[in-house]
């Protein structure tokens, strides 16, 4: 968990699994059961092959940092955060997802670095997966 | 079917306000349209082909038509953010090679400066990826740091040389009695601007302007009969880039498909280009560009903006004479429209006298719309001198 703001979701037919499993502190993902790619931003249509048989994977919750900045002063629900991190997070089973990496100083993420992801509850009873720096070895 | 010379751009103009209180978002847009109708020597009855984007109020097409008295036999409303109204030039020149209008007005007109920013939230309320972007905090600066970080991780590109850009861009705003900013800026004042989302910084960003402003296409029967200088089309590419599935490269734009298409039906290279307007909502989407049209290979943009590269009439490629969006003016966060204003005050002859390009000959005008990080589109077109 991360102090961070955690703003609920807008949750619809086709990603209420993905933020369901969230809930449950388990990082789901699409795959296209006709072509085998995994698919991201959630959806219930494969836009590799155009298939609509779409069935959810787990993932293993690690992966490393493709790009990052600190956001100095946020908006909205981020106003008051402080320096904060938006990454997109390049997952081991393929798609890079934009998050926010959390538990280091924001000044020390560096591109390439091991991240495992964690959960912060939001106050309608999913939770954002976020990623933080991965325990050694 | 090539678009070479089947539509000349005969009226341009650019709103003289940055802060526009005392007026409504459909009293500027009226104001542009006829303004660059008087520029074209036409009215508004001459007009027969309305384009618009999301700024227009309403019902976007219908309500402007209606509001200014058109009577059109074509409307377009095509909606790719800032780029929208890049996009309509190369869909006009379509519609009139088409016989579907002979004369095309296109305005943008917005507020953000005076009257709230205007973020998009309406839109993206519904959006399908709204729910795997928003919820992280990404702020509009974000969406352009992030490109930038892995930019400089991939080929070295240092905020010295994003801080060229906005050298340039000043050195050319000094001379815009209407710019935003006029003051020359220097690298160090760049790097010593509050960082705003690392590595971009205060003066890497665009400004927040009021504003607007108007074209007129017409066909080259209607441009014959006209006294004013006009403007050819050469060639018009646009494309969408998205996140590819979970599969985004933060280090092109979508430039790297609609340059080419653009350059095709031109007939010309990135080498016979006297002057660019590329679109500048920060540093990195110019070092970006300017890669993806071709002007240098990939990675290499760093260097190639350094030393005054892109300063007129002296540098490489003289860029943004008005000073562009990082000095003069975002008009409703949307610089598409006065990337090809600038681009048609060079091919008359008619840009600031100390930033004219001599003897300019073929200009480009490119237009990205959304965010690098994210999804954009992408608008190139090529222009040229009358009997270019």
């Amino acid at each position: 968990m991360s102090d961070l703001p955690a703003p609920s979701p807008p949750v619809t037919l086709e990603t209420k699994p993905y933020w369901d499993a969230a809930a449950q502190g388990r990082l789901v993902l699409p795959r296209c059961e006709a072509c085998e790619t995994v698919i991201w931003y959630p959806r219930s249509f494969c836009p590799a092959c155009g298939s609509t048989a779409v069935s959810w994977i787990d993932a293993a919750g690690t992966g490393s940092v493709y790009s990052h900045t600190v956001v100095r002063k946020g908006q909205g629900a981020y106003r008051e955060a402080g320096p904060y991190v938006v990454a997109y997070v390049e997952l081991d089973e393929g798609p890079r997802v934009m998050t926010n990496v959390v538990g280091c100083d924001p000044d020390n993420v560096e591109i390439g670095m091991r991240v495992e992801v964690v959960f912060d509850p939001t106050d309608k009873g999913t939770a954002l997966p976020r990623f933080r720096p991965a325990a050694a070895g | 079917m090539s678009l070479r010379g089947r539509a000349f751009i005969a009226g341009a103009f650019e709103h003289p306000r940055r802060e526009i209180p005392d007026r409504t978002i459909p009293q500027i847009h009226a104001e542009v349209a006829v303004g660059a109708l008087a520029d074209a020597g036409l009215s508004l009855t001459d007009v027969d082909g309305y384009f618009c984007a999301g700024d227009a109020p309403g019902l976007g097409g219908m309500s402007m038509a209606e509001y200014l008295g058109l009577r059109v036999r074509h409307i377009d409303s095509t909606e790719t953010g800032g780029s929208s109204y890049v996009v309509h030039v190369g869909h006009a020149a379509a519609a009139i090679a088409a016989g579907k209008c002979s004369v095309a007005l296109i305005t943008l007109a917005g507020n953000p400066r005076s009257g709230g920013f205007e973020g998009g939230g309406r839109a993206f309320a519904s959006a399908p990826e709204g729910g795997f972007e928003t919820v992280w905090g990404p702020t509009i600066v974000a969406n352009y740091a992030l490109a930038a970080r892995r930019h400089m991780h991939e080929f070295g590109t240092t905020s010295a040389q994003l801080a060229e850009i906005k050298v340039a861009a000043a050195s050319h705003a000094q001379h815009n009695p209407n710019a935003f900013l006029r003051d020359p800026v220097t690298i160090e004042e760049v790097l010593e601007s509050p960082m705003i989302a690392d590595p971009l910084h205060r003066l890497d960003c665009c400004v927040i302007t009021d504003g607007g402003g108007a074209l007129v296409v017409v066909s080259p029967e209607v441009a014959r009969d006209l006294d004013r200088t006009c403007v050819k089309v050469l060639g018009a590419g646009e494309a969408v880039k998205h996140t590819d599935n979970g599969r985004i490269d933060l280090t092109h734009t979508g430039a790297v498909w609609s340059g080419p298409i653009a350059f095709e039906e031109a007939g010309v290279t990135p080498g016979d280009v006297d002057y660019v307007s590329i679109y500048d909502s920060f540093t990195i989407t110019v070092l970006e560009t300017i890669e993806d049209l071709g002007f240098c290979d990939k990675g290499k943009g760093g260097t190639f903006v350094a030393d005054g590269g892109l300063q007129s009439p002296h540098g490489r490629l003289p860029f943004n004479t008005d000073g562009g969006g990082l000095c003069n003016n975002h008009p409703a966060n949307r610089g598409g429209m006065t990337k090809v204003i600038e681009a048609v005050r060079q091919l008359r002859g008619e840009a600031h006298p100390a930033v004219q390009v001599p003897d300019c000959q073929v200009a480009l005008a490119h237009g990205t719309g959304g965010s690098l990080a994210t999804r954009m589109g992408s608008a190139t077109v090529i222009l040229g001198t009358e009997d270019a």
